[in-house]
């Protein structure tokens, strides 16, 4: 099987380099994951992050044949040859597929992704009916692997100033919590023209999300809570 | 030499899974100055791959109470667990859950609106009489949604997190006082002094050891083998546990969860055969308990597919709605791995390498302790341990699920609050003497010889290998010798293994050095522990002494790296303020 791999290693190279590598023995069912460890062990100095393999802890995003994905959960079989790997778009490269996720992770962080209560703490768990937690599902599954936001155009611009289909993803998640007690907050927090609005529903990050989700319509929801708030 | 860059806080934390996180929490909270080093991001540790849930006997399904999940807990460890540890566990669950809702937990939910429980093995209602319902769900993606909670809720605390960052060895004093720790950038590869009061680790299991796995590229005991490379021995290292169903020759965990709705396991011949292992409880026994079951169908020839390799665990019957709404995360694993729907087809499955209930030793207080020569065993000053490195013991041979979320909240929690009471009584830092960085830096160092040597991925598939043919299900005396000596040439052969890759930035074959020399630390702790251990005891079976010896045996093992010598401490059998559970033949 035939790959070309984006390599860039700053203490040895000035540039980086699409390389041209094949995998002589590959299995039914291996994912491309397998085989990125397979062709580390021909070169060690191949550089990717991943850790659980089966799609949970979101360390393995990376641009396979122009479309974000996680390595893992991405069966060889069904890609093209030859395949073409690179880092996630948009981010400043720290090594060959090995990304700087920093502006990623001060959006999320930027978002109050936690759970605000102001009434007083009870002594047991805080009611909610099975039809309130379903407004979760789809919303609390993200595992930040930030290959919604890095296939984001509004993103590459605006990686500072628009917050991103992952961090707003999250914003929805609290919003629509029946238990959180900081909707007003919240909602003022995006409040301008780049951190919510500079989505244009380009639909991106629905399209690549590993896990199914779409930050798309978690976006629609908090600009039709806006609007209903502001009327 | 280079003047290393130095950062001091009161407190530092390796490792940011649920321990970690939860002890951090704790501390910033209280105003501590936290260091949380990790590895990896924080919501990639491997807390996050957790299912089934966490249990407290909250009794939101049906009767509950924290003594009879006590009881539980003590038989599912086959009397090997710490009474007074386990009933502190039991006791505090309830409060730790709620305390989770209230940070955000996205739990499942009951009509009634309150937490969703459901069954799992090795629980029951009065003390073994009927099945109890004690397992709190957040779907099956329960360690996700509490790993993200918990980090969220540390952003909100504004605790300090040095994200992928390698720690290389723990620093300490001439009085054996723990300083801190040498850590490296991955990102860029300079090394970092931490400086802190108290230490504590959290870094979790080491589920590498072993081939199949249902645990993470990063569970490789780091901070386990720190503590023995300090001198502080591992406890009740031949317990691992191997989760009952694991997809088979893949090792992807499928929770025990999915018995806990009602699904079951079926043989080559269409049998429910855990009907003829545990008659009363079938599918929700003990995990050892299935394991054994599935590895004897197996062996005497009842396995299914054409090798005749695995069993099948049928869940269909539940319906699609079921399978959808509790278990949607295993769905996806099966469509992803297998290309099948569970809603309709069989998952095949085998005991897979899943939890070391042995670990670094502590109190019920999160305190790592130890003997020192000889002595009685004592506190280690300024050394703190929680988690699954960490050996409380709660879960004694054998761990009951849904009780390792709970032990990371309870022991994260305890050990938060005992630095909280250190840092009160001891205002300043203590000097940290050059040559101990000195020393620390020497295992980085040793890794930049350059030249001809064996590559580190082939010992580490050889060192997997041997773990999986030589101390598995079930185990021998001469199988397991035969592995002591293969692990020893294997350790041998680590010193003449070079690396091709010296440079500096983000070097994940120099990480992975690292983490191979403190597997191959921990193997010798695993195989020599389970050769000296000549019972059958919880998730130890050996072929060649195949019951419970109670008289030798009830106590814990301890392994000194120092000349690979085990030594043994008694079992605490007496609880903080209940009757002893005496031991007693463990039937399900």
């Amino acid at each position: 099987m035939r790959f070309k791999i984006y390599r860039y290693n700053p203490d040895t190279d000035t540039e980086p380099y699409m390389q041209e590598v094949e995998l002589k023995e590959t299995h039914p069912g291996m994912m491309l994951r397998d085989a990125l460890l397979a062709l580390k062990e021909q070169d060690p100095s191949l550089s990717f992050r991943h850790s659980c393999g089966e799609g949970v802890c979101g360390s393995d995003g990376m641009n396979i044949n122009g479309k974000n994905g996680l390595s893992c959960i991405t069966p060889l079989a069904e890609l093209k040859e030859p395949i073409e790997i690179r880092p996630l778009p948009g981010r400043p490269v720290i090594r060959d597929l090995v990304v700087d996720m920093g502006d990623f992770f001060d959006q999320y962080r930027a978002v109050k992704p936690y759970q605000i209560r102001k009434d007083p703490q009870k002594d047991v768990e805080i009611l909610q009916s099975p039809i309130d937690r379903d407004k979760l599902d789809g919303l609390y599954e993200c595992i930040l692997c930030g290959c919604c936001s890095t296939a984001c155009p509004s993103f590459w611009w605006n990686p500072k100033r628009f917050l991103g289909p992952a961090a707003l993803l999250q914003s929805w998640r609290f919003l629509t919590d029946t238990r959180d007690q900081a909707e007003q907050e919240r909602l003022d927090d995006l409040d301008g023209p780049y951190k919510l609005f500079r989505c244009h529903t380009i639909m991106n990050c629905l399209d690549v999300c590993p896990k199914g989700l779409s930050p798309t319509s978690a976006i629609g929801k908090i600009k039709e809570l806006m609007l209903k708030k502001a009327i | 030499m280079t003047k290393i860059a130095k950062r001091v806080f009161d407190t530092l934390i390796l490792g940011a899974g649920g321990a970690g996180l939860r002890a951090a929490l704790q501390l910033s909270q209280a105003d501590a100055q936290v260091a949380v080093v990790s590895k990896v991001f924080p919501t990639r540790s491997h807390t996050v791959a957790a299912q089934g849930g966490v249990n407290a006997a909250l009794a939101n399904v049906s009767e509950d109470n924290w003594h009879w999940h006590m009881y539980d807990t003590i038989k599912g460890s086959d009397y090997l667990g710490d009474q007074d540890a386990i009933e502190y566990m039991c006791r505090a669950a309830s409060k730790l859950v709620y305390e989770l809702e209230h940070y955000g937990v996205p739990f499942s939910r009951l009509d009634n609106g309150k937490i969703y429980q459901r069954p799992f093995g090795g629980q029951s209602q009065n003390f073994g009489a009927s099945q109890a319902t004690r397992t709190c769900a957040a779907a099956d993606r329960t360690g996700h949604a509490i790993l993200h909670t918990l980090y969220q809720q540390n952003i909100r605390a504004k605790s300090h997190f040095f994200d992928e960052y390698f720690a290389i060895d723990l620093l300490r004093d001439d009085e054996g006082t723990f300083l801190g720790a040498l850590v490296i950038d991955i990102a860029t590869g300079e090394p970092l002094v931490i400086e802190a009061k108290t230490t504590f680790i959290a870094t979790g299991g080491c589920g590498q050891l072993f081939r199949t796995t249902t645990n993470a590229h990063i569970n490789t005991g780091d901070g386990m083998a720190m503590a023995l490379r300090a001198g502080v021995p591992l406890q009740d290292m031949e317990f691992f546990q191997f989760h009952p169903t694991g997809i088979a020759g893949k090792g992807m965990l499928i929770t025990e969860g999915a018995r806990g709705e009602g699904g079951y396991l079926l043989n080559k011949d269409g049998e429910r055969f855990m009907e003829r292992y545990a008659p009363n409880v079938k599918d929700l026994a003990s995990r050892d308990v299935v394991s054994r079951a599935i590895a004897t169908e197996v062996r005497e020839g009842r396995g299914c597919g054409p090798k005749g390799d695995h069993v099948m665990l049928q869940i269909a019957h539940l319906g699609a709605d079921v399978v959808k709404k509790r278990l949607p995360g295993i769905r996806d694993l099966c469509q992803t791995f297998l290309h099948i729907d569970p809603i309709d087809t069989a998952i095949p499955v085998f005991p897979t390498a899943h939890y070391v209930m042995g670990g670094i030793p502590t109190d019920r207080h999160g305190q790592v302790v130890a003997t020192f020569h000889d002595g009685p065993e004592e506190v280690v000053s300024g050394l703190y341990a929680a988690g699954e490195c960490a050996c409380v013991s709660v879960h004694g041979a054998n761990r009951l699920g849904g009780n390792s979320l709970l032990d990371i909240l309870v022991f994260g929690r305890a050990a938060g609050n005992q630095i909280i009471k250190h840092l009160k009584e001891h205002r300043y830092h203590k000097p940290l003497q050059e040559d101990a960085i000195d020393k620390a830096m020497q295992r980085l160092e040793r890794w930049d010889k350059k030249g001809e040597g064996e590559s580190v991925a082939t010992l580490k598939a050889e060192l997997k290998q041997v773990m999986e043919n030589h101390c598995s299900v079930f185990r021998t005396a001469v199988v397991m010798q035969e592995g002591v000596d293969e692990i020893k040439k294997i350790r041998e052969r680590l010193k003449d293994a070079r690396l091709q890759d010296h440079s500096r930035v983000f070097n994940t074959s120099r990480i992975e050095a690292l983490e191979l020399e403190n597997l191959v630390d921990i193997s010798m702790a695993t195989m020599l522990g389970a050769l000296a251990r000549e019972e059958s005891r919880g998730a130890h079976s050996r072929i060649d002494f195949p019951t419970r010896d109670d008289k030798t045996w009830m106590k814990h093992s301890l392994y000194h790296l120092d000349g690979d010598r085990l030594d043994f401490k008694p079992v605490r059998t007496k609880p903080l303020t209940v009757e002893t559970f005496p031991p007693k033949e463990r039937v399900y």
